[in-house]
């Protein structure tokens, strides 16, 4: 027990002098000129250091300073993690294929449906068409070629093979009619005046040899003063069309049901 | 007063300075906080119980961060790191609980 000061009491002072405790602490702590506050101070800021340092260490640590058994913890948990993810995948990958098989029958069967739809507007002469085919001129000098011989014409292409025709201006469809008042001839309710224009769509070879058999279309013009004129045309344009009428009372047939019966 | 001053230097200084602790260090640094806690209390209770010595106390500071540190490493050693890790922050712990518990009793008489 070094007693080197008069203030310092024995360690256990009973009777009231925690003021001189509080002093003792004070002056002890209070700037002295010995190598041992010096070290003190050295010391309480090596302390401080360390303390800020480890704190901020702890804040941001990462898995370096972990033990094994957390580590091997975390490597399982992320493992699972990894497993369950790759289940995900595999399932969102069957969505992903049964979604794209999906568009492209939708995509085959948008475009069956636009090549049908196609096919129809051809057929009805609502839409222009273009095709190898043959011109085909015929004069009629002598005013002899009627409405008939235009209609026997026409029959006569549509034997060949011809798609799509066209009359002067006009497009020849399933409703189409001729018809012969005072030697003029109206197809479809345009007057169409000599020679007549033929534009038509399809085998070129089939269709001039249809024109031209014993009997028909070019012997018949012939009879009647006219002449036939064939072109072959690589590309024939029908630009004449028809705005197709809705029908009044004709309705299509539903398919039959299969509870029906 | 002045370790006092000296303790917040060193937090502002770890602060501004943001050091990384080397690897090396890592397991050992906290444990030798704790001792050094432990030394700065024992250090404090020495001056109220009047039998204060500034070579004890640099010798006992620098000692038990020493030992602190040497227990761990062996513990690490041994595969008892985290056991005795604990086991030494308890014990420091007990020991700073105790003397703040004799300081009190100096400068509140409670």
């Amino acid at each position: 027990m070094p007693i080197d000061d008069s203030a310092s009491a024995p360690p256990t002072p009973p009777t009231g002098d925690d003021r001189g405790a509080w002093r003792r602490l004070i002056r002890m702590g209070g700037p002295r000129p010995t190598r041992a506050n010096l070290l003190a101070l050295c010391l309480a800021l090596l302390l401080g250091f360390a303390i800020a340092t480890q704190v901020r260490q702890t804040r941001s640590q990462g898995l370096e300073t972990l033990r094994e058994q957390d580590l091997v913890g975390i490597l399982d948990t992320v493992t699972q993690e990894g497993v369950r993810l790759g289940v995900q995948l595999r399932e969102l990958e069957r969505t992903q294929d049964r979604l794209a098989s999906g568009a492209d029958s939708e995509a085959a069967a948008l475009a069956l449906t636009k090549s049908r739809a196609d096919s129809l507007a051809i057929l009805a002469g609502t839409v222009p068409a273009q095709g190898p085919g043959i011109k085909m001129t015929i004069t009629d000098p002598q005013g002899k070629v009627g409405a008939t011989l235009l209609l026997d014409t026409l029959q006569e292409l549509r034997d060949a093979g011809a798609e799509v025709i066209q009359i002067g201006d006009v497009r020849v469809v399933a409703q189409t009619f001729f018809t012969e008042s005072d030697g003029a001839v109206s197809v479809s309710g345009t007057s169409v005046s000599a020679p007549y224009t033929f534009l038509v769509i399809g085998d070129a070879q089939t269709l001039s040899s249809a024109m031209g058999i014993p009997g028909g279309v070019q012997e018949s013009v012939r009879n009647a003063g006219g002449e036939v004129t064939i072109v072959p045309v690589e590309s024939v344009q029908i630009t004449a069309v028809v705005t197709p009428s809705t029908p009044r009372f004709a309705e299509p047939v539903p398919s039959p049901s299969p509870t029906s019966g | 007063m002045i370790p006092a001053l000296g303790l917040v230097a060193g937090i502002l200084i770890g602060l501004v300075v943001k050091p990384d602790v080397p690897l090396w260090l890592q397991p050992y640094l906290p444990i030798a906080v704790i001792a050094a806690l432990d030394a700065v209390f024992g250090g404090i209770r020495a001056v109220l119980d009047g039998n204060f010595n500034d070579k004890v106390f640099v010798v006992s500071f620098l000692s038990n961060v020493v030992v602190a540190a040497v227990i761990v490493f062996l513990g690490d050693q041994l595969g008892v790191g985290s056991q005795l890790s604990t086991g030494v922050v308890v014990v420091l712990g007990v020991r700073i609980f105790s003397n703040v518990a004799a300081i009190r009793r100096h400068l509140f008489h409670a």
